[in-house]
């Protein structure tokens, strides 16, 4: 901004490691995007990852019918867009799976078409 | 009474009891694991993000993931295991009759006893609870330690409210403010008494930020409002002792107070069987992780609380392996006669683990595991003995949620082999100081 006609659009924290490198995403006035303040290679590829494209693994329960426990934790089996995860933890609470259930069985296949199936994230036996 | 006899009993199944009792059956030697609870698995069954694994298994898994791994073992391996089992009383060998004996108690068998050469603490950590912290007002419903919440929500199907304040900024109540978002309720804010948030950084970013959650740091809750059920809480700002700025008061209106500050080894059983405790309320161990009662080890968060669960595993077969090599080379001798080196936290270092050094082993590698007092940057870690300084290493960001974990061999790094203590510390370098300057 004071020294060239760029702006900073947005100020993303690095996570990739603890020193949490602030890095900002400028614009020039033609919209070249370009990448300040990262002190690695890592911390650039996360800030163009989350600038560009947020990914996230879903992590949520979905109900079991007549399960040793009421619930089962599942996840996404690939991250998927972060704009997309309200709609999808909604698709998984309104959805119920008979026990028994194995780690790893794909419960909902391509979720909202995404390309990531939800799967569940551990074994689940049926009620005695 | 049923008796049991074992070559290891291992006391709790989370992360660190699976991995201990599967290293001490793959020796070929006999375990069983007491677990309180009504499965296997320990607080990784509750823990349903993600992030788990990427040391022990080079993958990121969840929680639940991550302990059916062991379990699945568990089963190959046919390890014995007996559930909703407590075990309220540890005593030790003597010199004539080694075996060390439990007693438990479970609703199938009444109360058992259990002979076992050797014993691995693995019984975990608990959350400070309200009365730890003494927060003013009533006692209405509606209050819950972080880990107590995302044990309701993620296995029991219970939504403990529909609006939260956070208290403290653990790493559980961090990620608990995502997941109730998720399920629909709002998150108010994450109230933290220190300048800084005192779980990952990771967390902070993609569970506070990424929804736009408030991180309140320097306040604390200094009053509860409600009667029969919490209607809102009061929060102040504090100075640096702890104390409340007078004319800083926010209310804050919710249903619900979650607690996230802080974790202490649970450590009753191990106290009452006349094993020492050092400052964190971990028991006192040597460098193979044994406890001041011969043949008792400990790892895993009943040790030291960590921030990652594959540490808790690597920990934990290491005590399992000190278990085996108790039990084939050494069961009745004292590696402990030759002396030992005490191991000091200095400026900037919380505790040290472990807490004392057998001289008979300081030729082998060690492993230091220790955490600061408070963040800095560019800092020097020094190991000193009675001469001074042995060893060195810079270090650019130091943080208390970070666990330091240091591999040293002090016979190499020079130690003095008739020093009596090592006192580790975390400075600030020296250049710092003359820049400043």
């Amino acid at each position: 901004m004071e020294e060239s006609s760029q702006s900073v659009v947005r100020v993303i924290r690095c996570i990739v490691c603890p020193t949490g490198c602030e890095i900002q995403v400028k614009k020039n006035e033609s919209g070249d995007i370009s990448f300040e303040g990262y002190t690695c290679k890592r911390g650039l590829e996360y800030a163009q990852q989350e600038y560009y494209e947020p990914k996230r693994i879903l992590t949520t329960t979905m109900r079991v019918q007549n399960g040793f426990l009421p619930l089962v934790p599942v996840r996404t089996d690939v991250p998927i867009l972060k704009d997309k995860l309200e709609e999808a933890v909604k698709e998984i609470a309104v959805k119920q799976i008979k026990a028994p259930i194995k780690a790893g069985d794909i419960l909902i296949e391509n979720i909202l078409g995404s390309g990531a199936n939800i799967i569940a994230s551990r074994d689940l036996s049926e009620i005695q | 009474m049923i008796k049991y006899e074992t070559d290891v009993a291992v006391i709790g199944s989370g992360a660190a009891g699976l991995a201990a009792a599967v290293e001490v059956k793959k020796a070929g030697l006999g375990v069983l694991i007491l677990e309180r609870d009504r499965e296997l698995g320990g607080i990784t069954l509750q823990c349903i993000h993600n992030g788990f694994g990427l040391k022990e298994f080079n993958e990121e898994l969840t929680g639940p993931e991550y302990a059916q791994r062991f379990i699945n073992e568990v089963h190959k391996l046919q390890i014995p295991y007996e559930l909703d089992t407590m075990v309220i009383e540890i005593k030790p060998g003597t010199p004539e009759k080694q075996y060390k004996t439990l007693i438990a108690i479970n609703k199938r068998e009444g109360v058992i006893n259990i002979q076992a050469k050797a014993v691995i603490l693995a019984m975990g950590c608990r959350e400070r609870p309200r009365g730890a912290i003494n927060i003013p007002g009533f006692r209405p419903s509606g209050i819950y330690t972080a880990g107590q919440a995302q044990r309701f929500v993620n296995m029991e199907g219970w939504l403990p409210g529909k609006t939260y304040v956070i208290l403290g900024s653990g790493d559980i109540g961090m990620i608990m403010a995502r997941r109730l978002t998720w399920e629909g309720c709002k998150v108010k804010a994450v109230v933290e008494i220190l300048p800084y948030v005192s779980g990952l950084l990771r967390n902070q970013v993609q569970c506070l930020e990424d929804y736009d959650i408030p991180l309140i740091t320097n306040y604390t809750v200094t009053k509860i409002h409600g009667a029969n059920r919490i209607k809102g809480v009061t929060i102040s700002k504090v100075d640096r002792n702890f104390d409340r700025v007078i004319g800083t008061d926010k209310f804050i209106e919710c249903d619900t107070l979650l607690l996230s500050v802080g974790l202490i080894p649970e450590n009753e059983l191990t106290f009452n069987a006349g094993a020492e405790l050092s400052s964190n309320n971990g028991p006192i161990v040597d460098n193979n992780l044994e406890t001041t009662i011969e043949g008792v080890f400990a790892c895993g968060n009943v040790l030291q609380v960590h921030d990652l669960v594959d540490l808790v595993t690597a920990e934990a077969k290491r005590a399992g392996n000190y278990a085996i090599d108790y039990i084939n080379n050494r069961y009745g001798n004292d590696t402990k006669k030759n002396g030992q080196i005490k191991c000091i936290a200095g400026e900037n270092v919380n505790y040290v683990k472990p807490d004392v050094i057998n001289k008979s082993d300081i030729a082998k590698e060690i492993i230091f595991t220790f955490r600061v007092r408070y963040p800095d940057r560019r800092v020097l870690i020094q190991f000193k003995d009675e001469n001074g300084v042995i060893y060195k290493k810079k270090k650019i960001y130091v943080i208390p949620s970070e666990m330091i974990e240091l591999n040293l061999n002090l016979e190499e790094i020079g130690l003095n082999k008739d020093c009596k203590r090592i006192e580790i510390e975390v400075i600030p370098r020296p250049e710092v100081l003359i820049e400043e300057d």
